[in-house]
């Protein structure tokens, strides 16, 4: 059997701004046969995504295709003039973009949009279009198939839209399709239904894949053979069996390693040396957050966060997790301070926090800092790394010139940065020494507690696994208390010790960090612990088969009150779990549950 | 789904009403505050402190400002700007034809320049980096800068002193038939969409390009869809909002900002008017055309506003 793509001695350049010439990709060689699925692998900056566009004879603005052969269901690519491109792209391959929330154009209907490419090329009247797209929807088990095109991309969700994406990119049944980290944007439950519906179509219509990714388990779950990238370059090709159990290089298996981070081992709470000790650090009863109407009792009509009761003990991590969309950042915005609550009380150590940042104490505001997703947005980029240090040490402890230079470099210090990077400014970092800069900032203020809000949703995996180490460490030498915000459930259990499992504004469930993977949980966790993609071929078939049996029928939406999780349980007793709150079980062991079932009756996590 | 724009222009206009509120009372502020009045300019050398304190007691200019303000207000919400203080015509009779004939030449240099500004501003973002691009920015940038009364003058001083092309005054009394039109209006209006259409189209095309980066357009690209339906299919529905926006922002000025183009070819227009009533302090006359700025400014910038929410999709569901 031929190859369906064959490239050879790809080299990518950009152009910098002073007319220098910066190798992007170097000597790239990669084949995939027909009806295989070819994963490109590496962190951010190793290329894949420049190769990938490639592979269309695209380069992205500021960069050129430099030499090499590139060659694609016998199209030679490199050779072909605009002409030829545009006759190509769309047709022979197409492509599945990595945000498909900004990839769809806000101000068209997505039906003109999914079925333009057939118009462009000519390959379907619209009529014909028209109705393949409806296929495609129903074979992405989409909602509504026959009137969903008509909506806008702001009406649909994430996952919704990139199985559209999708549909768009196979209407003119093209030879090969290039998927650029499609689920990476996506929650883990719905990664699987997307998973699932690329996988299904492409073996289906026997159409050649190319998938770009970072995440090797869902290299596992979908691509025959994968290469790892790294600096632009090939590191490592092989089938993907031989790449995940038995990498060749060290960097296949530091990013194997990253993948299966160490869980943290259970502690016990901190021995209370007097009475006071045992007061928790941050305590959140009843808190709620809304918009909207305000009704009689001062209570919003729409609810972000509902009824929120949580403690941080001193010196624990408290890791905080749920989807998008289920409060989670206006909680940790509510305990900064940035949204006041419209009912219950914060306490730190005991004393009331009042709502807004404004009215609190400067005191308080010194011992509960945050450290922010997005590092490139708090650093102020016009100042050097000392100098945002040291000005929190001004204002919280009044230190200057000699001593403040001391104690911002025993900062540095901390979190492993090098003095060296005093006098830098926080463009000339990565992306990991920004997120420690960040972190040594909030240091810099000694709390007693830090609010990390997915700190490590934005860095490559061995960084990310490196910050989170740090963490760690940092919780075990200062004695930290934490609320460690995070979709990641491999984040999560690689620091913290207890967790609360967030849905639609509700705690459904807090149990301790060591015994989330196993025992009994609410549905809910259960759905999201058994989502997360793991590392050996044939898992997503098992969930799957597994869903197909257990997905309820779909019901309304629960009314007030109800659980929110009765929607999508496949446990639900009807007519009780959408219309009364469920009950809290408390276990002795210090696991709290949210559900109308009897603790005999919850699902059971398989220990792994 | 998709909520009517009944209440979103209601809401548009009730704010409109009550800037024009605010600028009513500007108005009468600042003319008002003026130095000198109109007894000073009639009386001229001859003016005796008593003679003109029985002229003002005679034109009602002794009264109290709260008061002035009261009776002009409310006749102003009849409609009825008053009487010119120096001729004692009324206002509406000064007014009517100098605005006929700034509308006149508003619309014109609007109809040259908005349809040639968007071709201009599309074509530099389809070329962008190229030498085209570059060239239309240095003659935009160049025309944006020399002051339009140079312009107007070289114009003059081509056409109709060398070329004997177009007449060096725009006398309308003289337009009979469409080829006297465009012989009179020539100069005015190409001197004023000079300056309009380079402006006009630097902000279409920033426009345009601060649309072309977004991920949808690569998306398009990726499809095969040809560069002119790229422009015109997926980037300009996106870019209406703020296009449109720059369009009104450059329109509104082509009413009151043409006082040099009026004056160097003799147009008899608003602005021209409007200068001269601030001179001899002819109140009424000078708080009417400011008026009529305003309005058209307001009419303008709330029809940007309506069509850019309209244009959006996002922005009607909201």
């Amino acid at each position: 059997m031929t190859n369906l793509i064959s490239v050879r001695g790809l080299r990518v350049t950009g152009r910098r701004a002073d007319g220098g010439d910066v190798p992007i990709v170097r000597d790239v060689s990669l084949e995939a046969r027909q009806g295989e699925v070819l994963a490109l692998v590496g962190e951010s900056g190793s290329g894949k995504t420049t190769i990938a566009l490639a592979l269309m004879g695209h380069a992205r603005a500021g960069c050129g295709i430099s030499g090499g052969e590139i060659e694609v269901a016998g199209h030679r690519v490199d050779r072909l003039d605009a002409a030829g491109l545009r006759a190509f792209r769309g047709r022979t391959i197409s492509y599945v973009a990595q945000n498909a929330g900004s990839a769809f154009n806000p101000a068209l209907t997505l039906h003109r949009q999914v079925i333009e490419p057939a118009l462009t090329h000519w390959v379907l009247p619209r009529r014909e279009a028209e109705r393949r797209a409806v296929e495609l929807f129903r074979a992405m088990a989409l909602p509504h198939p026959e009137t969903i095109g008509a909506r806008y991309p702001h009406q649909l969700s994430g996952g919704q839209l990139q199985r559209l994406m999708a549909a768009m990119a196979l209407i003119t049944e093209p030879e090969v399709v290039v998927f650029d980290e499609p689920t990476t944007a996506l929650d883990v439950t719905t990664q699987i239904e997307v998973l699932e519906a690329f996988r299904a179509v492409l073996a289906h219509r026997g159409i050649t894949g190319v998938y770009v990714t970072h995440d090797l388990a869902v290299v596992a779950q979908v691509a025959d053979r994968a290469v790892v990238l790294r600096h632009g370059a090939v590191c490592e090709s092989d089938a993907t069996a031989m790449v995940l159990e038995r990498p060749r290089t060290a960097y296949a298996r530091q990013l194997v390693e990253a993948c299966h981070l160490p869980v943290r081992p259970a502690r016990p709470a901190a021995a209370p040396a007097d009475g006071a000790a045992a007061e928790p650090v941050l305590t959140v009863s009843d808190v709620i957050v809304g918009y909207g109407r305000v009704d009689a009792r001062g209570l919003p009509a729409r609810r972000i966060l509902d009824g929120i009761d949580l403690s941080v003990p001193q010196g624990r991590i408290l890791g905080i997790i749920g989807e998008s969309g289920c409060g989670k950042s206006t909680l940790a915005r509510t305990i900064a301070g940035l949204q006041p609550p419209a009912a219950g009380t914060l306490r730190f150590r005991g004393d009331i926090l009042a709502g807004g940042v404004g009215h609190r104490t400067p005191e308080q505001r010194r011992r509960l800092q945050i450290v922010a997703q997005n590092a490139d947005l708090v650093l102020n980029p016009a100042w050097t790394v000392g100098a945002i240090l040291e000005r929190v040490l001004e204002f919280f402890h009044g230190l200057r010139g000699v001593a403040a230079r001391a104690e911002a470099l025993r900062l540095l210090d901390l979190v492993h940065l090098p003095h060296a990077l005093f006098d830098r400014r926080p463009m000339e970092l990565s992306g990991g020494q920004k997120q420690r800069v960040n972190f040594a900032r909030a240091l810099a203020a000694r709390p007693d507690l830090v609010l990390c809000d997915e700190i490590t949703a934005a860095l490559d995996p061995v960084v990310a696994a490196a910050i989170l180490e740090l963490m760690s460490e940092l919780q075990a030498t200062l004695g930290l208390s934490c609320v460690f915000i995070t979709h990641d459930l491999h984040a999560l259990r690689a620091v913290c010790d207890r967790v609360a499992v967030l849905l639609g504004g509700h705690v459904v469930e807090q149990c301790e960090a060591a015994s989330l993977m196993d025992g009994a949980h609410h549905p809910y966790t259960q759905l999201l612990v058994s989502s997360v993609p793991e590392m050996r071929a044939g898992w997503l078939d098992e969930v799957a088969a597994r869903r197909r049996a257990t997905t309820p029928g779909p019901v309304p939406p629960a009314a007030d009150g109800g659980c929110p999780f009765t929607p999508r349980c496949g446990l639900r007793v009807e007519g009780v779990c959408d219309r009364v709150p469920p009950p809290i079980i408390n276990s002795p062991d210090g696991q709290r549950i949210a559900c109308h079932l009897p603790p005999d009756e919850l699902p059971v996590l398989p220990r792994t | 789904m998709t909520r009517s724009l009944g209440p979103l222009i209601l809401g548009r206009l009730a704010a409109s009403a009550f800037s024009l509120a605010f600028v009513v009372v500007t108005i009468f502020a600042i003319t008002a505050a003026l130095p000198g009045d109109v007894a000073d300019t009639l009386l001229g050398q001859s003016a005796t402190p008593e003679a003109a304190a029985s002229l003002r007691h005679a034109m009602a200019l002794d009264q109290p400002a709260w008061l002035r303000f009261w009776h002009w207000a409310g006749d102003m919400l009849h409609a009825d700007p008053g009487r010119s203080l120096l001729t004692g015509r009324p206002v509406a009779e000064l007014v009517g034809p100098r605005l006929y004939n700034s509308l006149l030449l508003a619309g014109a240099t609007a109809a040259v320049s908005v349809p040639l500004s968007l071709a201009l501003g599309l074509a530099c973002t389809m070329a962008r980096g190229t030498v085209f691009d570059r060239a239309a920015t240095v003659l935009m940038l160049g025309t944006v800068s020399v002051p339009v009364f140079l312009i107007a003058t070289v114009a003059v001083f081509v056409f109709a002193v060398q070329f004997h092309l177009a007449p060096a005054l725009a006398d309308i009394n003289a337009v009979h038939s469409p080829l006297q039109f465009v012989r009179v209006f020539l100069m005015p209006v190409a001197t004023l969409s000079g300056a309009t259409t380079a402006q006009m189209s630097r902000m279409i095309r920033a426009c345009m390009i601060d649309v072309f980066s977004a991920p949808w357009i690569e998306m398009a690209v990726l499809k095969g869809v040809p560069p002119v339906r790229i422009v015109l299919f997926h980037a300009l529905p996106n870019a209406i909002g703020p296009v449109v926006n720059a369009i009104a922002l450059s329109l509104s000025s082509l009413l009151g900002g043409v006082v040099v183009v009026e004056t160097v070819f003799s147009y008899p227009g608003m602005a021209g008017l409007m200068v001269d009533s601030v001179a001899a302090r002819d109140v009424p006359v000078v708080q009417c055309c400011a008026l009529i700025f305003c309005m058209v400014y307001l009419a303008l910038t709330t029809l940007a506003d309506v069509v850019a929410v309209a244009s959006a999709p996002r922005g009607r569901d909201r």
